[in-house]
């Protein structure tokens, strides 16, 4: 059972205290979006073994959603930031290379 | 109007600790910048009390300012004293972004006491209870079992929580059940 | 036989007798004793039946890892199966019972499963029930479902009570040895807060039984004063009888503390599941000794060579008198000499090793003991109880060279380190082939939220079989949690032991080396689910290659032991006969909990009236001592209906619509969501949230909208009202509430977070009241105080005020085509207004009225209920809703999907009214039938019914459906097969049955 960090309150909770929002920094498509986009963001996720960015929602808590950065395979922790960005700061890429050289995911890497 | 009635009228248990609806306390949700000068002083000028920090509560007579979320504070003061100090938010906040709402009837509130008061709500939350890391002055919302709550320390042997109103019994019955007869965990 | 020793017996109090009862025989035992030893000491050898071959079975062990020993416990609420009566701490009064047996333990019929082997070999689950396929429900699963399972299940409620705790620490030590309690203090010392659990009710684990000094004393020495010191530090908490149960993600430990199984009756919680999160954690849990697998090795009075030590040493209990010793170990040879100077009579050790043992074995052999290197045991000869035991040369086919009576056997094929908590949550073993077993591999340790080990074995649990390598370890080991902890420890000191010289061990995988066919299929690996030699051997045979599919298809290690006895030896045995070295077979996966675990435990408090939690309305109370038979809507409890005296439910439901549309009705809105949008971009959130326009909306107003999801699907819905010119309050449906809320403050925060919106949750505020029926108007007037009039407050107007001295909100809203106000007042005052109500409410016929009602009058009109015409898949187009979707907006949640092929397709079934010839009511669910059928042979479909109900205002069965161009079939008759065989036929209509023009709710 996890914990993560929410970045807003600071406290350090426990998987039971949030709720998990999937996929992080998906980009909206509304009207006049194509077929293909409007697909795309309703229905094609990613399935990483390895780093992946999610969203989770502090629901118990400050009630605040962020994003979690973390490797599905062995559940360590790179790092949680705010909710309001549209990717993955800079600082926390770098970091996930220091420790997964060649981690690619979507567009970043 | 008829005398207003708390959700569960004041019921009491006494086990490891000492469970108490504590009757109808005046609360109101303040949402806004928690960092701009109005909404500060609009609610240090309300209740009296400093602007407390992150997760932290800070209180002044019967009142007090609870830190909720980065733009969300719980304001607390005496029951009768709502829709004055309501009007007073409202008016300093004027000119700004917020929203100040009563929400007094939508809570109960439950005092936890006595020496076993760590462990009883240790019982039903995910929280470090331990006295190097939860102490007056710390608030902490999470989960109570099964449903949101939050709570504070009164002084090092007494905890005020605050949960939904519907809830109240439910609340109420697991503080009974955790805090029953010869269930001291010795840990605190 | 079994007895009670004169001497010895270090953990019992021989000046007090308890007595218990095994199989309703009276016995006595000694405070002290687990229930195992006190069975022995009366003799009682067989205390239980097998699974499969209903062998009789004795105890085999002293600790969780025992395979026989499981009993059903206690009577009535307190009845509880499958306990191991080597853990089961005795008390007085207690009752057990054996398992597995029928009529009785000493004769059973199942007993002739075993004349029955040939035929139940591994996997027979899969090989015997398949044929002929009408067999299984007749005869095979009635014949399995009687012979399966191990005890009872008890019949009647527990009577006790458990609890969670959830606690938080620095270093979590496992295991209440020598290991643990050297690893607690380094690891306390260091300055970290130290929690150290131990499964049984004592400290020091084998180290008082094993013998050996500590700094030139006894080790219980050691042990005492390490204790003394532990418990005088601030930062150590230290608890007896309770186990790690399991190692989860980032440092989360499940500790599994029985306080009340050994003081039935006392006060208080029975378990207490303790929730750690701990930075680090270590595991001293010590190790397993392994049985030998030789022919008869469960017969009862075979045992493991440290539990027989256990018994002697720990309470005064020989397992026999004139015991033969198998090993292939140094360890054995410490049994040999415990029960010789116990004064037992130690007839032969039967070392498999061709050049015996070290210092160990001399010091036997001193003492006058007959030992034969290079032999082991052919066979062990009796039923109940051992009788004799052939011996044979290990190097050989078990040919018997010589036979010597006996009434004890004790074994030991060398010991496993118990790994399980190392290995729940991924730590990886390696293979250790000097001592024969796995141990962890420190360099691939489960990992934390950190990416950095957090699990550390120590002691034996690590391979260190010796005293001085296990304190050693324990210290180091201590320092390096603190630290990786943050404390920065200083160097410790490890109190010196004694060193002791042991040969080597020479692993024994099978006794003898080459035993036949015959030996083999008495050679057992798992005693639990009776899984032998013979068994792995064919699976391999019969190509079962990977060791998790051999354990599957025989059930090897899957019985509640989780086969801590069985495990090696069957992958060794697995390993020989694939020809691949053990480590290159592997193990199989270690899953928590470590040992079972009470049911109770994992529930904690959350059982009878606070199994989950249930909402209740101001009005609650009320409503109970008002006849409500209650509907659970969400957590919600809503009264369904208040049936009177005399009444059936439905008498009362029909009452109740009836006196709503003729007189007056009240019911208990409180529930409906309420939730406050406020900011200057309050409008253009809503107009994205909801399909109409919202930010039109003039204050005072009120307006119905639509709620859809970003799938274009319907998922609430509910009256807004404008409060000011950035102030709404959306009120949402029952369950709705909390979700809306969160929905909202999901697009406010991770979408338009540059949009000036604040949301807050305003439900239980406010007890809402809805007055309702052509009374409605006369009994606010009544109570006086504010302007109700047709004029003041028209139809999906709103306005504040005072009504009968109470501060409220009305909204002029109809959910029921009547005249109708909906009224909010604080909650702390919604018992009080609801009883005025009622009061003044007499002289005009009122009535509270339930949910079910409410439904009816809403399906007469025709309205929707989120929930009954949608189920997750329905469009508003399909409801006919398109009035509520505005046009004019670029945007709105759910407005692109909806222009989606699928969802523009002309064939989705719509809305429309249903209503039966016979004028009975449709059957709830029921499908419209289609000529032809489908691929899979059902019959094609053309719509199906979402609500229906008898309208007692119309006298007749009412529907709602969605049918395949419904709306253009006015008048066409469509059959609706019932699941009673009956057709029903139904004439499609206008959904509105009642009031179509809206006259009764506009006056």
């Amino acid at each position: 059972m996890l914990t993560l960090q929410c970045p807003y309150c600071g406290v350090q909770a426990d998987e039971t205290e949030l709720s998990a929002g999937g996929e992080a920094h998906l980009t909206r498509h509304g009207p006049g979006s194509t077929e293909d986009e409007f697909h795309d963001y309703l229905f094609t996720r990613e399935n990483p073994r390895g780093v992946h960015f999610e969203r989770w929602r502090h629901t118990y808590g400050c009630g605040k959603w962020f994003h979690a950065a973390r490797d599905t395979q062995t559940l360590e922790v790179f790092g949680t930031y705010k909710a309001q960005c549209t990717e993955p700061p800079k600082e926390l890429r770098d970091a996930i290379t220091a420790k997964r050289p060649g981690w690619t995911w979507r567009e970043f890497s | 109007m008829s005398e207003p009635i708390s959700a569960l009228n004041h019921a009491r248990f006494d086990g490891i600790a000492d469970i108490a609806e504590i009757g109808l306390q005046g609360m109101i949700t303040l949402r806004g910048d928690l960092a701009a000068r109005a909404v500060k002083s609009a609610a240090t000028k309300a209740t009296g009390a400093a602007m407390p920090g992150a997760n932290a509560i800070s209180t002044k007579d019967d009142s007090g300012l609870c830190w909720m979320s980065p733009d969300e504070l719980l304001v607390l003061c005496p029951y009768a004293a709502v829709p004055e100090v309501l009007a007073q938010l409202q008016t300093a906040l004027a000119g700004s972004h917020a929203l100040a709402v009563n929400v007094s009837d939508a809570r109960a509130v439950f005092r936890v006491s006595g020496p076993a008061a760590r462990e009883v709500l240790a019982k039903l939350c995910p929280v470090d209870l331990s006295p190097a890391e939860f102490e007056p002055g710390t608030i902490r919302r999470t989960r109570l079992a099964q449903v949101p709550a939050a709570f504070w320390m009164v002084d090092n042997e007494t905890f005020q929580l605050v949960c939904f109103r519907s809830v109240a019994q439910y609340v109420f019955d697991l503080l009974c059940v955790a805090a029953q007869p010869n269930s001291e965990v010795g840990v605190f | 036989m079994s007895k009670r020793l004169p001497t010895h017996g270090r953990l019992i109090d021989r000046s007090k007798r308890i007595g218990f009862t095994f199989n309703g025989k009276s016995l006595a035992g000694h405070p002290g004793d687990t229930l195992a030893s006190a069975l022995l000491a009366n003799d009682q050898m067989m205390v239980g039946r097998s699974f499969k071959y209903h062998r009789p079975r004795g105890v085999v062990a002293s600790g969780p890892e025992e395979p026989n020993a499981l009993v059903n416990m206690g009577q009535g609420r307190e009845f509880e199966p499958n306990q191991r009566a080597t853990t089961t701490e005795l008390f007085d009064g207690l009752i057990s019972r054996s398992q597995n047996h029928w009529p009785s333990l000493e004769f059973d019929i199942g007993g002739i499963n075993k004349h029955l082997s040939r035929f139940l070999p591994a996997g027979f689950y899969y090989k015997m029930f398949m044929y002929p396929r009408a067999f299984w429900k007749h005869v095979y699963e009635p014949f399995i479902r009687q012979s399966a399972g191990l005890g009872q299940a008890p019949r009647d409620r527990d009577a006790d009570t458990y609890e969670h705790f959830n606690t938080f620490t620095d270093v979590l030590v496992i295991g209440g040895g020598v290991a643990g309690l050297q690893a607690a203090k380094a690891a306390a010392q260091g300055g970290a807060r130290v929690l150290l659990m131990e499964q049984t009710a004592h400290w020091g684990g084998r180290a008082p039984v094993d013998g050996g000094t500590v700094d030139g004393a006894p080790v219980e020495r050691y042990i005492d004063q390490t204790l003394t010191e532990l418990k005088a530090m601030d930062n150590v908490t230290l608890r007896l009888r309770c186990m790690g149960a399991g190692v989860y993600d980032h440092g989360y430990v499940l500790g599994y503390e029985r306080l009340g199984d050994h003081l039935p009756g006392a006060e208080g919680p029975r378990h207490r599941l303790w929730r750690v999160r701990a930075k680090q954690i270590i595991t001293t849990t010590g190790a397993i000794e392994r049985p030998l697998s030789f022919a008869g090795n469960d017969v009862p009075g075979v045992m493991l060579a440290s539990a027989m030590r256990d018994y002697v040493v720990n309470h005064g209990v020989a397992a026999g008198q004139r015991i033969v010793i198998a090993t292939n170990n140094d360890d054995a040879y410490l049994t040999a000499i415990c029960l010789k100077e116990a004064g037992l009579d130690v007839l032969r050790i039967l070392d498999a090793r061709d050049s015996g043992g070290g210092p160990l074995m001399n010091a036997a052999r001193a003492l006058g003991i007959r030992i034969d290197c290079g032999r082991a045991i052919a066979k062990v000869g009796g039923g109940r109880r051992v009788k004799k035991v052939q011996i044979c040369a290990q190097d050989g086919l078990g040919g018997a060279l010589e036979e010597i009576a006996c009434d004890a056997v004790a074994m030991s094929g060398g010991w496993s380190p118990v790994v399980h908590l190392w290995s729940h949550c991924g730590g990886k073993l390696t293979w250790d082939a000097d001592q024969a077993h796995f141990r962890p591999d420190p360099d691939r340790p489960p990992t934390g939220a950190d990416g950095a080990g957090f699990v550390r074995a120590a002691g034996a649990a690590n391979g260190y079989m010796s005293l001085e390598d296990v304190l050693a370890d324990a210290t180091k080991t201590g320092i390096s949690a603190a630290k990786a902890a943050g404390f920065k420890p200083k160097r410790g000191t490890t109190p010196k032991a004694e060193p002791t010289l042991q040969a080597p061990l020479e692993p024994v995988w099978l006794m003898p080396r080459d035993a036949h066919a015959g030996l083999r299929s008495k050679s057992w690996l798992d005693f639990q689910n009776d899984v032998k030699v013979s068994d792995v051997q064919l699976a391999a045979r019969e190509g079962f290659e990977s060791v998790e599919h051999t354990k599957r298809y025989t059930t090897l290690g899957m019985a509640t032991d989780q086969g801590k006895l069985s495990n090696i030896n069957g992958l060794a045995i697995l390993s020989d006969a694939l020809g691949q070295p053990i480590p290159a077979t592997g193990t199989t996966t270690f899953r928590p909990p470590y040992t079972p675990i009470s049911m109770g435990a994992i529930a904690g408090e959350a059982r009878g009236e606070v199994f989950q939690p249930v909402r209740r309305t101001p009005m609650h109370d009320w409503n109970a001592a008002n006849g409500a038979d209650w509907e659970p809507v969400g957590q919600w409890r809503r009264p369904y209906a208040y049936v009177r005296s005399g009444e059936t439910v439905h008498d009362a439901v029909m009452r109740e619509v009836t006196n709503t549309r003729s007189n007056l009705g009240l019911l208990d809105a409180s529930t409906l969501g309420k939730i406050i949008v406020k900011g200057p971009d309050a409008g253009k959130f809503l107009d994205m949230l909801y399909t109409n326009m919202m930010s039109t909306l003039k204050p005072g107003r009120c307006r119905y909208g639509l709620m859809c999801s970003e799938n274009g699907f319907l998922i609430d819905d509910g009256v807004v009202a404008r409060i000011d010119d950035d102030t709404f309050l959306c009120h949402t449906t029952t369950g709705g509430a909390e979700h809306i809320h969160a929905h909202m403050e999901e697009w406010l925060q991770t979408e338009w977070w540059d949009w000036q919106v604040y949301v807050a949750n305003v439900t239980e505020q406010y007890a809402q009241i809805a007055v309702v029926g052509p009374n409605a108007r006369q009994v606010l007037e009544k109570l006086g105080g504010m302007d109700v009039s047709r004029e003041s407050l028209p139809f999906m107007a709103w306005a504040d005020g005072r009504i009968g001295g109470f501060d409220c909100r009305v909204y002029r809203i109809s959910f029921s085509g009547e005249l109708s106000f909906e009224i909010a007042v604080p909650a702390s005052q919604g018992l009080a207004f609801w009883t005025a109500l009622h009061e003044a409410g007499q002289e005009f016929g009122v009535m509270p009225y339930g949910t079910e009602c409410l439904h009816i009058l809403r399906a007469e009109k025709g309205f929707i209920m989120i929930g009954d015409e949608t189920d997750g898949t329905v469009i508003p187009q399909d409801l006919g809703l398109n009035w509520a979707i505005s046009k004019k907006k670029d945007d709105y949640l759910g407005k692109r999907a909806q222009a989606r092929s699928h969802m523009t397709d002309p064939t989705r079934w719509k809305l429309v009214g249903l209503q039966t010839e016979d004028g009975s009511v449709l059957p709830d669910g029921a499908y419209a039938i289609a000529a032809g059928r489908n691929a899979n042979g059902q019959r094609n479909t053309q719509g199906r019914v979402t609500s229906t109900y008898h309208s007692p205002t119309l006298g007749r069965g009412i529907a709602m459906g969605l049918v395949l161009n419904g709306p253009d079939r006015m008048g066409e008759t469509l059959e609706f097969p019932g699941t009673d065989g009956t057709l029903y036929k139904a004439r499609i209509v206008d959904p509105v049955f009642y009031d179509k023009d809206g006259e009764k709710q506009n006056v």
